[in-house]
């Protein structure tokens, strides 16, 4: 029976050992201590790799995971958190923030109007609080406006 | 009489009009953040560092803001914990068991008022307990050389894993992920990278409040997406507000039994303020005579709790100043804070920096003064913002996670990191893996590294040195106890179901 914990651990043991070699890789200077910058790692990777093999060898019960529409949802807030974090930059504050807080705003909430408008409120207030009250260098619009 | 006098020094520093208004302004956020169900001291806390260090604030500045912030998240807990059987955070769980049934009992605003000056009567003798019983402590940690320090940090590990967690090894596996991830950055001895995988980026290393604010404030975000919001807060009714003298009265043996049990908890490595309401309810219960009536809204199964809470949070604080290993996922966070101010928690702070421990505890002492005042005259204020519906509140609070991540750093590339912390917490917390020891790992890994490494060079390579001393001794004894007793007082500590849930209370 395939759970949670048994592809948890797994996926944990293969990153375990990859970790290992990567820990063998690392070059020491000829003067090192007698411990030297492997040796930690190692032990941390056979923590890992012994509670991994608990957590294959002997699961807990299931979680409920999300089912269809809502692995869906997740992603797509996922894909909006990742967009926002390359379009804050370029874009400035104002505009990404108004756009991923409307529709996370709508997944939270399900009413579209009411999301349009929490988040262009969010996305001017946000940065009225941050800009203009507390005084953080946080750029409101695009490179190339004039602001 | 030096106690007195360091406290005055204390008051002298951070008692000015800025940081009264910075501790008025941090109690407010503070009890807001923790009466908001599903942001809790450490989101709050975490969220503000990085807003609050890019606003260039002072050292001392950003510890009163953010311990203001600390105690008032608190406080803010039991709000609606009473109002909707809703903890506001985990510390607040035990609040409902008899806050609730007392506010269906139309005594809402007393179970305000008494829970308001029990978690008032748990802080105020927490922070005396910890002018009193930190400077000790110091004392004995003087004497700490690298082997004890080594031992120190692997009892942190277990207990903290031990009694958060339903699972040792996901326990140990959660501590696992935050030392490798500790691991990323230049070797401090030998300056070489190490898991870098040649990206100039990871160099530096992971940055702990990115961790954090990805485990707690972005994991939080796909939790409320799942749940469509469902534990929001709406429809909270409370009439007029009086302070019920008699029952003050009635249940201050239970605030100061509360306030001991919950200190105690505070200053065990691991324990923190989720055990300290639980044994403060847990032993009010056992000693009282109307034991029938815990449960269905006894004021006395409000006021032990939250005294209980609050001194666990003061109490926390004592190894956190001293030893500078956290008690728990919160103190964690201000760990964070204070490595983040460059202040470096331990026995000499006390000796080198004295000013900086005595107005941090000047300013919890005024915090709390701010916060009674706010939290028994001011509450209704607290609960019309409770009304703010989460399809408004959640993508404010995740915005705000992103702004603080980027003021700081500036790339996308930490808001990457933090998104990816935040599925990361997300699946932790679905598998009932505790997210806190990541946080711990990442704030400790190095030192932990480092002394081992220190041990060595002293000994030359003799591994037999780590045990070689009576303290290093005890503490080893003590991690394995942390860590293997858990497994058989779970079933005797089990916790008491909540209450039912008045379903008309939670309809959109």
């Amino acid at each position: 029976m395939i759970r949670g914990d048994r592809i948890f651990g797994a996926v944990m043991i293969v990153i375990a050992l990859g970790y290992i070699l990567s820990a063998h890789g690392i070059q020491t200077s000829f003067m090192s201590d007698p411990v030297g910058p492997r040796l930690f790692p190692y032990m941390i990777a056979t923590v890992m790799i012994v509670s991994a093999l608990v957590m294959v060898l002997r699961p807990d019960p299931e979680a409920e995971w999300p089912a269809g529409p809502m692995v869906l949802q997740l992603g797509l807030a996922l894909v909006v958190l990742i967009a926002y974090a390359y379009a804050i930059t370029p874009l400035g504050f104002i505009i990404p923030t108004a756009i991923a807080s409307g529709i996370l705003s709508w997944q939270i909430g399900g009413n579209p109007m009411r999301s349009a408008i929490t988040g262009v409120g969010l996305g001017i207030g946000l940065w009225v609080m941050f800009r203009l009250i507390l005084g953080l260098s946080l750029r409101g619009f695009p490179v190339g406006w004039g602001f | 009489m030096e106690m007195l006098s360091n406290l005055a020094m204390g008051f002298g520093i951070a008692f000015t009009p800025f940081t009264l208004l910075l501790a008025v302004i941090g109690a407010f956020v503070g009890t807001i953040i923790g009466a908001l169900p599903g942001l809790g001291p450490s989101n709050g806390v975490a969220l503000l560092i990085p807003i609050s260090f890019s606003m260039g604030l002072d050292a001392i500045s950003a510890l009163v803001l953010l311990t203001s912030v600390y105690y008032g998240a608190m406080y803010g807990g039991r709000i609606s914990s009473i109002l909707l059987n809703i903890p506001g955070d985990e510390p607040a769980m035990m609040t409902t068991l008899d806050g609730y049934p007392m506010a269906r009992q139309g005594l809402a605003g007393e179970a305000l008022v008494v829970s308001g000056v029990a978690s008032f009567a748990g802080s105020f003798l927490a922070t005396i307990g910890l002018m009193i019983f930190a400077p000790y402590l110091a004392g004995v940690a003087y004497k700490f050389g690298p082997a004890e320090y080594f031992a120190l940090y692997m009892l942190a590990f277990c207990t903290l894993g031990g009694m958060g967690s339903n699972n040792q090894a996901k326990a140990a596996m959660s501590a696992a992920i935050g030392l490798a991830l500790a691991m990323v950055g230049l070797d401090k001895s030998t300056g070489m990278p190490r898991f870098t995988f040649g990206e100039l980026h990871l160099q530096d290393g992971i940055d702990f409040l990115v961790a954090i604010v990805g485990l707690f404030a972005v994991a939080e975000v796909f939790f409320f997406i799942e749940t469509h919001g469902k534990d929001s807060a709406i429809g909270v009714k409370l009439g007029k507000l009086t302070i019920p003298w008699k029952m003050l009265k009635r249940t201050f043996g239970a605030m100061m039994r509360g306030t001991g049990i919950g200190f105690v908890a505070g200053v065990l490595p691991g324990a923190g303020a989720s055990l300290g309401s639980f044994l403060a309810y847990m032993a009010e219960k056992s000693v009282a005579r109307d034991k029938d009536s815990f449960g269905k809204g006894n004021p006395k199964g409000v006021a032990a709790p939250e005294a209980g809470n609050n001194a666990a949070a003061g109490g926390a604080l004592v190894p956190m100043l001293t030893l500078g290993v956290p008690g728990s996922g919160t103190t964690a966070v201000l760990l964070a804070l204070l490595l983040t101010l460059n202040i470096t928690p331990g026995p000499l702070l006390f000796s080198e920096r004295p000013e900086i421990v005595w107005s941090l505890i000047a300013s919890l002492l005024i915090a709390n003064v701010v916060l009674l005042l706010m939290n028994v005259p001011m509450v209704k204020v607290f609960v019309h913002i409770l009304s703010v519906p989460a399809w408004v509140l959640l993508p404010g609070v995740t915005m705000i996670a992103f702004v603080g991540i980027y003021s700081l750093t500036g790339s996308s590339f930490d808001m990457l990191m933090m998104v990816g912390f935040g599925v990361l917490g997300y699946v932790m917390r679905k598998l009932d893996m505790p997210t806190v020891p990541v946080i711990l790992g990442i704030l400790l890994g190095n030192a932990m590294e480092d002394n081992l490494r220190r041990a060595m060079v002293l000994s030359n390579g003799d591994w037999t040195y780590l045990f070689s001393t009576p303290i290093a001794i005890g503490l080893w004894i003590a991690a394995i106890l942390g860590f293997v007793a858990p497994i058989f007082l779970r079933r005797l500590l089990k916790k008491p179901p909540l209450p039912e849930t008045d379903p008309s209370l939670n309809e959109d």
